[in-house]
C-alpha cells in the first residue's frame, strides 16, 4: 500500500514515520503527480489556513477532491479534520472546505494554546482507550446523518467515519501508539466500506 | 466543557503545536492589519512585536515586551497561533503574555535582557517557550530550562542570511559529529558544550534536537528559505524580511511556496520573479550591536 502524506505544512513527516512502522510506504505529496499515485491519503495536523493556501498553490485541489468524490480513503487529523469537513466555523470567509465528511466544526474550538490538552479517548474499534492529544484543536459542532462517531469526549465527537473519510480532532501520530494509523491502512488496504444507509 | 481528566501544559502539547508549525513561516507583524496580510499570505503563525528588528537596531534604545493592547488586536485579527516576544530572564513579561493567552512565547534576544545571568525558568509556564542559539550547547542550555522548539538565532534585522547559515552549520555540525562519538566521548561533548549530559546521550541515539529546530534571522528571500531548509531548518522565521520590503504580500506569500518546495529549484525559480525590492541589508561587519551575543 503506498499512502500519501500531503506535505503542504505541518505535521506530516511524523505522519510518514508511523505509516513506514505499520509496514505503509508513505509518500510524501505535493502535487498532482504524486497524488496520482498513492491509494490512500493522510491530511496532517497543522494551519488549516497555510494548507487551503497551498492547496489552490500546488494546484492540488482539484485532483483532491476528484480522488475524494472517487471515494479515496483518506485520514484527517486537526487540521485535516478541517480541510476535510464540510462546514467550517470561525474559519476565514474564503476557507473552502473540502467537504468530504458531514461535519461542522469550530475552528480552536477548544481554546488557544494554553487550553491543549492530553486525556484518554476510549476507541471501541481498536480495543484499549488512546492518548489523546489535542493542540489548538477544532470543535465538532454537527455531526450529519451518514456520518458514525467512534469517540466522544465530553459530548462531543472527536474521531469520526463517513464512508472511507477517517478524522479525527486529536494527534495519532504524537501519541507513541500506533493502532489508529494500523486500522486505517488495513481498512484502505480492504476496499471501500459500503456507504451506511440512513 | 470540561468532564474528562485533562492534562494541560504538558511537554507533548507544547512540543506538538511546533510539530504542527513545521513546514510553515511564522512571521513578524506589528499592527492587526499586518497580521492580516500575513494569513492572507499563507503564514502559520505570526509574531506579534511593536518594531520589527531592523527598527529596534535602527532606533536603538531598550526593546521590552509589547503593549497588550497591540498583542491582544492581533490576536483579534487572526485565527492562526499568535506568539509574542519577551525579554531574556524576564519571567513577569512571560507570566503577561500568558495571562494574555498567545500561543508561544519568544524569550529574544532581539529585545533588550533583563537578566544577564538567567534565563526564564520555562518548566514553570503552560504556555510553551521558543529560545534562539547560536551552538547546540546553547540549544540544550534552552531545552534543559524547558524551551520545546529551538531556533538558529542568525542575526535579527540584517537581511543578511550569513549568521543564520553559521548558527545552523555549527548546532547540525556538532550533532552529525555526536553521533558518530562513543559513549567515553560523549562526557567530553556535554563538558564542552556546558550543556546536560543526558541531552547528549539523547543526540547520540536519534541524531536530532529533542524539540523542533526553526531558523531565525536574516532570511529575505524565497531563495533564503530553501537554504536554511535544505541546511536541515524544519520551519522559519521572517522578520524584517517581508514587511520591510517594497512589497510585502507577494514575497510573503512566495516564502511560504518556497518553504513548502524548499528542494524544487524550478519552482523556486517561479515564485522567485518580480517580488521587487528586497529588504536592504547590512553587512555584519558595520553592525554596533550584535543581537546573537545576547543570551547565556
Amino acid at each position: 500500500m503506498k499512502i500519501g502524506v500531503l506535505a503542504l505544512q505541518g505535521a506530516f513527516a511524523r505522519h510518514a514515520a508511523v505509516l513506514s512502522a505499520v509496514g505503509a510506504a508513505p509518500l510524501e505529496v505535493r502535487h498532482a503527480g504524486d497524488l496520482a499515485q498513492v491509494d490512500a491519503l493522510v491530511v496532517p495536523g497543522g494551519e488549516s489556513t497555510t494548507m487551503s493556501m497551498l492547496l489552490e498553490a500546488s494546484g492540488l485541489r482539484e485532483p483532491l477532491e476528484e480522488r475524494l468524490a472517487g471515494g479515496l480513503a483518506v485520514l484527517g487529523t486537526c487540521a485535516g479534520m478541517i480541510l476535510l469537513a464540510a462546514e467550517v466555523l470561525d474559519g476565514r470567509l474564503d476557507q473552502r472546505p473540502l467537504g468530504a465528511i458531514d461535519l461542522g466544526v469550530r475552528r480552536n474550538g477548544y481554546g488557544r494554546q494554553v487550553d491543549s490538552f492530553e486525556t484518554e479517548v476510549a476507541v471501541e474499534e481498536i480495543g484499549a482507550p488512546f492518548h489523546g492529544v489535542f493542540i489548538r484543536a477544532p470543535l465538532v459542532e454537527r455531526v450529519g446523518p451518514g456520518v458514525e462517531v467512534l469517540a466522544e469526549v465530553d459530548g462531543h465527537a472527536v474521531l469520526c467515519r463517513e464512508g472511507n473519510v477517517l478524522v479525527s480532532s486529536f494527534h495519532p501520530e504524537l501519541a507513541g501508539d500506533d493502532r489508529i494509523h494500523r486500522w486505517f491502512v488495513e481498512s484502505a488496504a480492504a476496499g471501500p466500506d459500503p456507504v451506511p444507509e440512513g | 466543557m470540561s468532564d474528562t481528566n485533562r492534562s494541560t501544559g504538558t511537554q507533548l502539547v507544547k512540543r506538538g503545536l511546533a510539530e504542527m508549525l513545521k513546514g510553515g513561516v511564522i512571521m513578524d507583524v506589528v499592527d492587526a492589519g499586518q497580521a492580516r496580510i500575513a494569513e492572507d499570505a499563507g503564514a502559520s503563525a505570526v509574531m506579534a512585536l511593536e518594531r520589527v528588528p531592523s527598527d529596534i537596531r535602527r532606533d536603538g534604545g531598550v526593546a521590552r515586551m509589547s503593549d497588550p493592547e497591540m498583542i491582544e488586536g492581533i490576536k483579534e485579527a487572526v485565527t492562526i497561533p499568535v506568539m509574542a516576544k519577551a525579554r531574556i530572564g524576564h519571567f513577569a513579561e512571560a507570566q503577561i503574555l500568558e495571562a494574555l493567552g498567545v500561543d508561544y512565547v519568544d524569550e529574544s534576544e532581539v529585545l533588550t535582557p533583563a537578566d544577564e545571568a538567567h534565563h526564564i525558568d520555562k518548566w514553570a509556564f503552560t504556555v510553551p517557550f521558543v529560545c534562539g542559539a547560536t551552538n547546540l550547547g546553547e540549544a540544550l542550555r534552552r531545552i534543559s530550562e524547558g524551551a520545546c522548539m529551538i531556533r538558529s538565532k542568525g542575526e535579527a534585522g540584517t537581511g543578511n542570511i550569513v549568521e543564520a547559515v553559521r548558527h545552523l552549520r555549527s548546532i547540525i555540525g556538532d550533532m552529525r559529529k555526536i553521533t558518530q562519538a562513543d559513549a567515553a566521548e560523549l562526557f567530553d561533548w556535554a563538558k564542552r558544550l556546558q550543556a546536560p549530559l543526558p541531552l547528549v546521550q539523547e543526540i547520540a541515539d536519534t541524531g536530532r534536537l529533542p524539540v523542533p529546530m526553526f531558523c531565525a534571522g536574516g532570511i529575505a528571500t524565497p531563495a533564503d528559505a530553501s537554504l536554511v531548509m535544505q541546511l536541515g531548518a524544519e520551519a522559519v522565521f521572517v522578520g524584517s524580511g517581508i514587511f520591510k520590503s517594497d512589497d510585502p504580500a507577494p514575497r510573503a506569500r512566495a516564502i511560504v511556496e518556497a518553504t513548502t518546495n524548499f528542494a524544487d529549484p524550478t519552482l523556486l525559480a517561479k515564485v522567485s520573479r518580480g517580488l521587487g525590492g528586497a529588504m536592504p541589508g547590512l553587512e555584519l561587519g558595520d553592525l554596533e550591536t550584535r543581537l546573537a551575543d545576547r543570551g547565556w
